[in-house]
Order: C-alpha cells, then structure tokens, then sequence
C-alpha cells in the first residue's frame, strides 16, 4: 500500500523516490519536445546542423581567416567546431530548461510530477541536438582527412561534464524565470556574450597564462578545452588545472541550482 | 478503512495590491543596489503594507472512507479547487496535515499536457505519462483508450485538426482509463456532448462500484447527488456541512437566505396607484424553506411580500412575474389571471407566492420583475428587476444527463417516438 503524507512547510521525503518513479516523463517529454520541434518546417531536424555550420563558417572565417589565431596545426573548421559542439549543447540547453517551467506552465499548475523533470528533459532534447551535429563533425573531420586521438574515449566524461554545467544553470534560470520574467532577456544575452567568452572561435592558449585561472571558472571554458584534448589530441595542450576549477564550478553550479530550485519549488504553482 | 484523512489543512495566498512590478527583479535588484540599508527596513514594513493575506482554506478536516466516492460541493470561491490542488500536491498548504493511504490520481482539467502538433496516439502517450501511467501500462490500454474516444479513424490526426469534441473525448477517454485507488476529479464531466456525458457518469460510477476512492468536484448537483454517497459544504474555505449527499445537497441549496431576499421598498421608480406596494422577494423550495438557489427541474416558489397602503383594501388583485435573462430580455410573464387566479380580497400585509413546476431554466443568472394590478388599476410596477433567480444545474430529463452546453436558457421535456409511415 502506498502512504503519502502531505504536511506544511515540510520538504518531501519521498522526492528523490517520486523522481525515480516518474523517469518515463523525462523521456517524453523529450520525445515531445523533439516530435514537435520541426513540426510544420521544411528541412525539418537539419535546423540543427545548419545553425552550428553557419556559426562555424562565420568563426573560422573571422578568428581564422581575418585574425590569424593560432590553430595548433589543425584545420580551423574542425577546431572551431569542436569548440561548437559543447557550447551549441550549452546554450541551447540553457535557454530552453530555462523556459522550460514557463512554457510547461499549465502542466504545473494542472499535474503533480517532480518540477525537476521539466528543465531536466529539456538538456536531454539538447543532448539529441548535440548528437546529431557531432555526427557532422565526423563527416568534417573525414572531408579533412582529419583522424581523432586516441584520447576520444574520454569524450563522455566530457560531455557529462558539459550536461551537468547546462542543467546546473538550467535549474537556476528555470526556477528565476517563474517569479522574474527579466531572464527571458537575460538568458539570449548571456549566451550571445558567451559564445565570444568562452573559447569557442579560438583556442584558451590565446588567453594570457597569468588569466587562465579565472577564465576557467567559465565552466564551459574546461568542457571545451577537455573536447578539443578528447578529439584532436595531443597537440592541444591542456591547461588541467583550469580544467579541474571547471569541474569544481560545475559542481558548485550542480549542487547550488538543485538547492535553490527545490526550495522554490513548492510554490511554483502559486506564482507561475 | 480511512483512505484519506484531512487534518487541519490551511492556505494562505498573500495577495499584492500594487501589482506594478512588485516582483519585478529591477525592483528588487535596484533597491538593494542603491540603499541597502534602507532595503532592509523596508521589506518588511513594505511587506505588511501592501500585501493582504487571503485564506482560501481555514482549518478543514474531514476524513473519506477507502470505497467513499465523495462531492466536493460550494460555491464559487469556496475553496473546493485549492483543497484539490493541495490533495494532489500541486501546491502546498500554509499549515495542516494529510495522509493518503494509496496510490493518487488527480484530475484536474482534461487533455492537461495535451500537444496541439502531436497525433492522437502521440498525446495518449504523453498525456498518460504525465498523470502518472507507465508506458507498458499506456500500451495494454490503448485499444481500450481509442476504443472508449471513439476517434478511430482519426488516431494519426494532429489533434489541433479535431473538433472540440473529439478533443475532450479522447481526453477524457486517456483519464478514465487511470487506475489509481484514490481518484480526484475537477468538473471534468461538464464536457462533451449529451451522449458523452452519460457515457462518462457510466465510467464514473464504475470507479465508484470498483471499491476505489473519489473525491470529485462539480457545480452541477445532478452529478454529485447521482456519483457520491458523501459530500462534502465548504464556504469561504470552511467545511459547513458532511455527510449524505442528499442532505449536504439540500443545505447548499439553502444556506444563507440573505442574498437573494432583496428589498423592493429600495426601488425608487414605480409606477402605479400606490394602494400596494410590493416590498420584499424571495425564493423557497416546495417545503417552504428559503433557498439561495433554484435548480433545473425542481419546483420552486418566487415569494412576494406586499403591504396595503393605509385605509386601501384593493380587490379583485392580479399579480404577475417576469422572468428576464440577465441582459433583462423578458423570458416569459405570468399574471395570477392566466391561471383563471386572481384574488377578490387580501390580507392588508402579506405575501403572493409563486409555485413554478418543474423550473424550464437552464444554469444561469435571471432577473425576476412583478407587477400588481387590481380591477384594471395598475398599484405598483416597479421599473426595475425586483430580484435575482439563481438557477444551478438540476437533472431536468431524470437521467443525470445535463443536456445542451450552448447558450439556450430554456429547458423543454417531451417524449420522441418513431413510427413507420
């Protein structure tokens, strides 16, 4: 027999199981988001090649091209699309958990379900976004005649690490965005700042040795760094400490929106 | 067995009266940022100052029995929503306990989570999964699921391609099929057509004959006192009633008189002799009990009291209603001489009361004018409505069904035979 206490002001202790029992809801809602995303387009899921490809051309073609950065002898398009990948999957990943609960508001003020799920199936939609544009990258890397280390089996870690870095953030704007609409002009804006911030169109060797700390914090600053090592090897140079300050500010960004979106949480439906 | 019990359960919303950006983050940020010192003071003097607290429950309690199919039943505002909202731990309440012994389902709208892009099929899979069914589950059902819709062909149909009753037919339909021990249900039967709706009472009681648990909230009576054994009165967030259906029913019907007894005497432009004047109106049931509201299909008796001036004794007095819709259309007028009824002598003080059968109204607000008349002198036409006739749903046909859902406020009974010709 299943017993369910509701009490005031008491946090549920049956949360995390609840969590466990409503994993299928993280799947469709994915499945949703996804079914519905190129729905009434034309070219359909190729959107999510086009929008990194164009941004790529028009990387390598500046920071490349006009700004002669240094590529550690590998073709520009792939470095810079390695470079893509994670952060396209980060912004896209914090933009949509961001409005998740927003645009989900009638199912939050109609259904129980842990909120959780809501801006965590959206990283997931992310996730298959991000699969498909890497499936890309390998047929770039094949038109360059480009081979990836041996290191690529440590890929995953990676892109955990760039999963937990969007979800962390994610909850954080998700939770802001119920009672502050302000971030729905924010979040466009951090993530067009980002895309120049983080080292994207270029490698962090460029960044003055003295500043790499600090511009590790930028969690996505180690995910793509640790990319580039994963996939084309050696010849980029790792910087592990900032890729360690990167893991603890993913941590820090994990461990804080779980919190803050959980003490919210309660009254989401109240507020949204 | 007690399958849920309520203990003390309160809600507080606090309401805020400037509602220019209170919230707003540049509020917030900019006035921490310029004076903190005086942010500080004064978040809590703003606080109290421009914010209310509004109860929407206060202290309820009440226990339901594993098997109990119980109405939640109250007028607007009474807080019926929010105590479902709080059992299906949408919201949280402000203070107060309860203990569910068995797996929750909660209903609260029809078709929530619905995709207007995705397929019939799809949204019987989303929307399943989201009220708490299991894929394998969804997948057993589904033939029953489109079978019970009745949308067959149209399974592969984007659903924004349905009509409004398809839509909440498979909505409904994907709901029904739940199995939970303890169902919770908002005015979800207020849907569909005619046929529909008997189709859902049928499934409704099915749940009740299944030895499960329901709690359901509706404003049509029928539905209540033909679903539930026990109901449940809440006014302004307090429980005024449990017990049988019928008998909670019954005070809802009658509870707080005050409202609809409304004073002519007020009413300034009339014309007439003035040898009587009408001063008061008000509903009763057929036992004579005041009533708040009147309902479909029941008798009820539009009461008015009248005083003769000094000295005047008129005779041979006619008195008539109207009925007005709330836009005060006149709906129909009824004078004591059509019924062959006029009065040769009254009382100097006294009261006419109106017995209508079988009230042809639908749910709704109407306006009840009146007018006296005696000899051929007109003595009192008040100019404007003398008081209101609140009509809520009744099983007009005797079959619990509610019948049509558009604007037609006259309710009509007969019989259909077919025959060969």
């Amino acid at each position: 027999m299943n017993e369910l206490i509701i009490e005031a002001g008491r946090a549920e202790r049956q949360y995390w199981r609840d969590l466990w029992q409503y994993r299928e809801l993280f799947y469709f809602l994915a499945w949703r988001d996804l079914l519905v995303r190129y729905k009434q387009t034309v070219v359909g899921i190729a959107w999510s090649l086009i929008r990194p490809l164009l941004t790529m051309l028009v990387l390598t073609l500046v920071f490349g091209k006009f700004g002669k950065m240094p590529s550690g002898g590998v073709p520009y398009p792939i470095l810079v699309f390695c470079g893509m990948l994670p952060w396209q999957f980060f912004a896209t990943a914090l933009s949509e958990s961001g409005n998740s609960l927003v645009t989900n508001s009638n199912l939050i003020s109609k259904v129980y379900f842990p909120r959780l799920v809501v801006p965590a199936s959206s990283v997931i939609t992310s996730l298959v976004d991000f699969l498909i544009s890497a499936a890309f990258l390998a047929v770039l890397m094949g038109f360059y005649r480009f081979a990836p280390s041996g290191n690529i089996v440590f890929l995953p870690l990676f892109v955990l690490l760039a999963f937990f870095a969007s979800l962390g953030a994610g909850l954080w704007i998700a939770a802001l965005m119920v009672k502050y609409r302000d971030f729905r002009f924010i979040v466009p804006f951090v993530v067009q700042f980002g895309l120049y911030l983080s080292p994207v169109g270029f490698i962090s060797t460029v960044v003055p040795e003295e500043w790499r700390l600090v511009y590790s914090l930028n969690p996505m600053v180690g995910v793509i760094d640790g990319f580039r090592w994963c996939i084309l090897g050696g010849a980029q140079v790792v910087y592990w400490p900032g890729v360690a300050i990167s893991l603890l500010a993913v941590v820090a960004l994990m461990v804080s929106g779980i919190w803050y979106f959980r003490r919210t949480e309660r009254t989401f439906a109240d507020v949204i | 067995m007690t399958a849920i019990t309520i203990e003390n359960i309160s809600k507080r919303y606090i309401i805020n009266h400037r509602s220019d950006g209170r919230d707003a983050l540049r509020h917030a940020l900019e006035a921490a940022v310029r004076s903190p010192l005086v942010w500080l003071r004064e978040r809590r003097q703003r606080a109290s100052q421009a914010t209310e607290e509004f109860w929407a429950l206060r202290g309820v309690s009440f226990s339901v029995e594993q098997g109990d199919v119980v109405g939640v039943i109250g007028r607007n505002g009474a807080g019926k929503s929010t105590l479902l909202k709080i059992l299906s731990r949408i919201t949280q309440p402000t203070e107060g306990r309860i203990h569910l012994r068995g797996r929750v389902a909660s209903l609260l709208e029809v078709g929530t989570g619905f995709h207007q892009d995705l397929t019939g099929r799809e949204n019987i899979f989303l929307n399943g999964s989201i009220l708490g069914m299991r894929h394998s589950e969804i997948r057993e059902k589904l033939d029953e699921i489109v079978a019970f819709s009745e949308i067959e062909k149209f399974l592969d149909t984007p659903v924004k391609r349905y009509s409004s009753g398809m839509y909440v037919r498979l909505a409904f339909s994907v709901a029904a099929h739940l199995e939970p021990e303890i169902l919770i249900v908002d005015e979800v039967l207020a849907v569909g057509d005619a046929q529909f709706q008997s189709k859902c009472l049928g499934k409704m009681q099915d749940v009740a004959k299944g030895g499960r648990t329901a709690l359901f909230v509706s404003h049509n009576m029928a539905s209540v006192e033909q679903l539930c054994n026990r109901a449940v009165l809440l006014n302004r967030g307090v429980v005024t009633a449990t017990g049988p259906s019928r008998n909670v029913i019954a005070e809802y019907l009658q509870n707080t008189v005050s409202n609809t007894q409304s004073l002519i005497s007020s009413v300034v432009q009339r014309s007439g002799t003035g040898a009587l004047r009408l001063t008061s109106v008000h509903l009763e049931d057929p036992s004579g009990n005041p009533i708040d509201y009147a309902q479909s299909g029941k008798d009820v008796a539009v009461v008015l009291g009248y005083r003769c001036a000094e000295g005047e004794t008129p005779r041979n007095v006619d008195v008539g209603i109207s009925l007005h819709a709330s836009d005060t259309t006149m709906l129909s007028v009824l004078y004591t001489s059509y019924m062959r009824r006029p009065f040769q002598d009254i009382p100097p003080v006294g009261t006419f009361r109106f017995k209508l059968a079988q009230l042809p109204l639908k749910e709704g607000q109407y306006l009840i004018g009146a007018r006296v008349v005696a000899s051929g002198d007109e003595l009192d036409w008040p100019q404007e409505p003398v008081g209101r006739l609140d009509v809520i749903s009744g099983d007009f046909y005797g079959t619990g069904v509610k019948g049509y859902e558009g604007a037609a406020p006259m309710l009509l009974n007969g019989e259909c035979t077919v025959t060969a010709s």
